[in-house]
């Protein structure tokens, strides 16, 4: 039976209403810029909602996969860095790279040593020995080869391939990292999961953020190449405007693929898989290659979705990928909107977005005033750092919405439709 | 060879080095994260899930210990200790009844209304955020000192000839407290009937609601154990360098790889798990390089020892409890002590 | 006045009801045991009794007193006790400690009564510091049962206490079960071993389909040709 859908009409008619009402206020440019980034970020709810919603994994290393994927987009779009060529830099690193084969080679080939009859404790013992030795090895080649290229060049530069290319190998990059995650913690409940997610996030940061011969590090890479014409050529509306498109195409093809995925033979699988996993296993799917399989595609997504984030800012900075404002704002966007419903998510992911944007000058003025109040009533002396200390309010405000909604609906607001299946 | 040649021939600066910045530093961020992961393992024993905010849980108690140290300034001087260690017993309270609070407010509706254990835990990371911005709303950013002006920030000195071993107050006063923390817990697990009450929910909650024992009351104590010693590690480590709002952070990766090196559930294991991680994670960044260097005259003269020999960069120092944790997952899911330690 | 009085109670698990009306009475002194083919809802019975799932329909008397949907906690303190089929120790707790546990309830000197259990179990003084996981099943069995009795229950609900046990050792818990059974204790306990269990029960239970089918002394239900074909097997 087909009933109107009456809860989704009205929350787009007030999202709408919202939209409308902060672009009177603030003019166009911002207004665009603001749903720009929103769009970016609903790619990225769209693959957390794969992960979680679908699948039931417990992914908080968003930003890892995000930085991971902006990275790979700034070496491949990012203008070609000839000082760096002509140096001795590349010629370093691909010695550098060559022993890390042999070294890699050389250390699975002894794991693998037991087909000849090697004992295994000390196959053990030899693994770490050459695995112990291809890191110094490699670790030794590296060091001078990164002091060459910074003093020489800066940093590698990229490649200055057009940005989508970028994209789709950030995407890719983060969907390998999320293969090599996912082989190892798949299999782990969920907490552990989640830890070993957020640890994984910390790593590549911690990455990004040091190797300077590879990302400069804290100097920052800008400007990160438009897939459209920039502000200079259009002015802001207009360009953030082609930017903006270009975004929703991505999620309306998105969306198709998704809903159409979903009703598959294989999406009935995957939501089998994630409503009774024992039953599935017993009946013979290989519960956790799906769940891979998922776990991959998810991160791709999210890595897309990161990338033309931190495209559109046209800055790549290693430690600007906050885990608790921005992981967390796009778990917000997935539990409110409604897990596992793609519409729910978008719906979510434009919502949370345009009232976090709002909630800076917000809770300025709110702590202005309280400021105010507070000296004229009490002659109370606001702390000098009262605008910094009134911004993590937000922080707060995302942990009371997380609370929030679990504890009140559980579903968000758009609950994923459960179907029946006989 | 007689003992006075030994001594001789013997490396003792560099060995002094090796105590003061590898052992003694190994076993302070082993002592923090044992008293934290302790707090994790029962919750994880008693709740079932994975309690993220534990490290705002310890800033929260260290900044406890911030607010009486304002308002009671002179409580160090009269007994010639630190003030906030003095004043840390009322810093634990407060922070267990804080613990106890959260609880009934946002996990007991949850758990009464049934809620999956992953959806705690995301409760838990929402709890957290929540306490990161409250800590940050309340204390600002900044970093601040866990001392007043009349405090003495008192430095031991054992001399060996050479260089000294150094220690400091607030570092002793750890050691001190951490032993003393772990003995009680020890008696409380063993000897008390509330202790073995939770160690009996930790092992059979079904057969500990049919015996009688009520759960809430277990519940109770275990947050109130968790968030008093959380205040603990939070204040001794804000004593030992400087308190700040990042420092809750940094520090739940280390601890949860303690509870799970020591297999969840397992307060024993937690305490080892916990020195296990500090002293990996200090000696992974160690500078090998000092001790070696004495042997430079021993060798060959192409063998030049580097100027610095770590395992791992220094920048890169929360790679290591995360690599032990995978480790862990991956060989041992049950932690590495089960079996051995009876609890 | 008997001690239990189970009259005519409906439960079940979420929707479906399990049991559709199950009586049982059993006097102060005396063994009851609840017999019948799997599913037939005697495990249920008992953990409707002590409120472990929710009585819809019908009433559950002890002593006279009503306790239908009373908490297991209020019902331990009034004096039942229960033994669970499985998972019934603490395994990582010693044998005393479980003992201890059994006595939570309790803020007197209970030193008497670890004696007195291992009085009824002797086995367990020599097991008391080892932790009840490292024990065979038949001496868990005998902690499980230890536990319960530490509150100086009136009445001690036991499920299925031989189930996966030798032959040796079943004879030997239900020994102890009499033994418990002659200091004062009344006992209700499912038994899949009917026939033994029978043979000294003062009254028998056999349920089917959530029911009650036949209702009548051990003997009686022994001797009965229709209980013996339909749910006592053949011979042995």
């Amino acid at each position: 039976m087909k009933t109107l859908p009456v809860r989704e009409l009205v929350l787009l008619a007030g999202l709408v209403a919202l939209v409308a009402a902060i672009f009177s206020r603030v003019g166009p440019a911002f207004g665009v810029r603001m749903l720009a980034e929103a769009a970016c970020y609903a790619v990225i709810a769209l693959g957390l909602t794969i992960q979680w919603g679908y699948a039931g994994l417990f992914n908080v290393g968003l930003m890892g996969f995000v930085a991971l994927a902006a990275f790979g987009t700034v070496l491949l779009s990012y203008p070609v860095n000839q000082a760096f060529w002509q140096g001795a830099g590349p010629g370093m690193l691909g010695w550098t790279f060559v022993t890390l084969v042999v070294g890699v080679a050389i250390t699975i080939a002894i794991s693998r040593s037991d087909r000849i009859g090697v004992p295994k404790p000390l196959r053990m013992a030899l693994t770490l020995v050459a695995a112990a030795i291809t890191y110094l090895a490699v670790q030794g080649q590296l060091d001078p080869a990164a002091s060459v290229i910074e003093r020489e060049a800066g940093f590698v530069g990229g490649l200055g391939l057009p940005v989508w290319i970028g994209w789709a190998f950030g995407g890719a990059l983060a969907g390998l990292l999320g293969w090599v995650m996912g082989r190892i913690t798949l299999g782990l409940r969920a907490d552990y999961m989640a830890i070993a997610t957020l640890g994984i996030a910390e790593i590549v940061k911690a990455f990004l953020k040091n190797a300077d011969w590879l990302t400069r590090g804290t100097l920052t890479v800008s400007p990160i190449p438009w897939p459209v014409p920039t502000p200079a050529d259009l002015g802001f509306v207009a360009s953030r405007s082609a930017y903006l498109s270009v975004v929703a195409i991505m999620i309306v093809v998105l969306y198709v693929l998704l809903q159409r995925a979903w009703a598959s033979p294989w999406g009935r699988m995957m939501r089998a898989i994630r409503d009774n996993e024992t039953a599935a296993a017993a009946m013979g799917k290989d519960v956790n290659r799906r769940r891979l399989e998922m776990f991959i595609i998810g991160n791709f997504i999210i890595g897309v979705g990161g990338a033309a984030l931190i495209t559109f800012a046209t800055i790549f900075d290693p430690s600007s990928f906050m885990p608790l404002n921005h992981t967390f704002l796009i778990w917000v966007m997935v539990i409110l909107g409604g897990a596992g419903n793609n519409l729910g998510t978008i719906f979510g992911a434009l919502l949370v977005y345009v009232v976090w944007t709002m909630s800076e000058p917000a809770a300025l003025f709110l702590f202005r005033q309280i400021e105010v109040i507070g000296g004229d009533l009490f002659g109370w002396q606001a702390p000098g750092d009262l605008a910094t200390r009134a911004l993590q309010m937000r922080v707060f405000v995302i942990g009371l919405a997380i609370v929030l909604v679990l504890r009140l609906a559980p579903g968000g607001l758009l609950p994923e439709k459960r179907m029946r299946y006989e | 060879m007689p003992e006075a040649g030994l001594l001789t021939v013997l490396p003792m600066n560099e060995l002094v080095f090796f105590i003061n910045k590898g052992i003694i530093a190994g076993l302070i961020s082993g002592s923090i994260y044992a008293l934290g992961a302790v707090g994790v393992t029962l919750i994880f024993g008693i709740l079932r899930f994975a309690h993220f905010p534990h490290g705002d849980m310890m800033t929260t108690g260290a900044f406890f210990a911030l607010v009486l140290l304002v308002l009671f300034p002179g409580a160090g001087a009269a007994v010639g200790l630190p003030t906030a260690f003095v004043l840390l017993p009322i810093a634990m309270a407060m922070t267990a009844v804080f613990a106890v609070g959260i609880d009934r407010v946002i996990y007991r509706p949850m758990r009464l209304a049934g809620s999956r254990p992953v959806v705690m835990v995301m409760t838990s990371i929402g709890v957290m955020l929540m306490m990161q911005g409250g800590i940050r709303l309340f204390a600002g950013t900044g970093t601040r000192q866990l001392y007043v002006a009349a405090d003495s920030k008192d430095i031991y000195r054992i001399p060996l000839g050479g260089r000294d071993i150094v220690i400091t107050e607030p570092q002793l006063l750890l050691f001190v407290l951490t032993i003393a923390a772990v003995i009680a817990l020890h008696l409380f697990l063993t000897r008390s009937r509330m202790g073995k009450a939770m160690r009996a929910v930790a092992d059979n909650p079904d057969l500990a609601r049919v015996s009688g024992i009520s759960i809430d009351h277990v519940v109770r104590t275990t947050w109130l154990i968790a968030g008093a010693l959380a205040a603990a590690g939070g204040t001794m480590l804000a004593l030992d360098v400087t308190l700040k709002p990042d420092l809750s952070f940094n520090i739940i990766l280390p601890i949860f790889a303690a509870a799970i090196v020591g297999g969840v559930g397992q307060p024993y294991g937690a305490i080892a798990g916990g020195l296990l991680v500090g002293f990996t994670e200090t000696l992974a960044v160690f500078n090998w390089s000092v001790l070696l260097r004495p042997l430079q005259p021993l060798l060959p003269e192409f063998i030049e020892i580097p100027g610095r020999i770590t395992f791992v960069p220094t920048e890169y120092k929360i790679v290591v409890p995360f690599f032990i944790l995978l480790a862990v997952l991956i060989w041992r899911p049950t932690g590495i002590f089960r079996g051995r330690l009876n609890l | 006045m008997a001690l239990i009085e189970v009259d005519a109670i409906h439960a079940g698990y979420g929707g479906a009801n399990i049991l559709n009306g199950v009586s049982i009475v059993v006097e102060a002194d005396e063994i009851g045991v609840i017999v019948g083919p799997n599913g037939a809802g005697k495990s249920t019975t008992l953990k409707a009794v002590f409120g472990l799932l929710s009585v819809s329909e019908g009433a559950v008397r002890f002593d006279g007193r009503d306790i239908t949907n009373h908490t297991p906690e209020s019902l331990v303190r009034a004096g039942l006790s229960f033994v669970p089929q499985e998972y019934n120790v603490f395994p990582s707790l010693t044998v005393e400690e479980n003992l201890d546990m059994g006595a939570y309830i309790r803020r007197d000197d209970y030193r008497r009564l670890v004696d007195q259990v291992y009085g009824f179990f002797p086995p367990l003084k020599d097991k008391r510091r080892q932790p009840a996981g490292e024990l065979s099943g038949g001496q868990r069995q005998m902690v499980a049962m230890g536990r319960a009795l530490m509150t100086e229950p009136k009445l001690l609900l036991l499920d299925e206490p031989t189930a996966g046990l030798s032959p040796l050792y079943m004879g030997e818990i239900f020994e102890r079960i009499i033994a418990i059974n002659t200091t004062g204790v009344g006992i209700v306990m499912v038994e899949q071993n009917a026939r033994q269990a029978l043979g000294f029960a003062h009254k028998g239970f056999v349920l089917a389909g959530g029911r009650n089918r036949f209702t009548g002394t051990g003997k009686e239900l022994l001797d009965d040709p229709e209980v013996a074909r339909s749910f006592l097997g053949g011979g042995d």
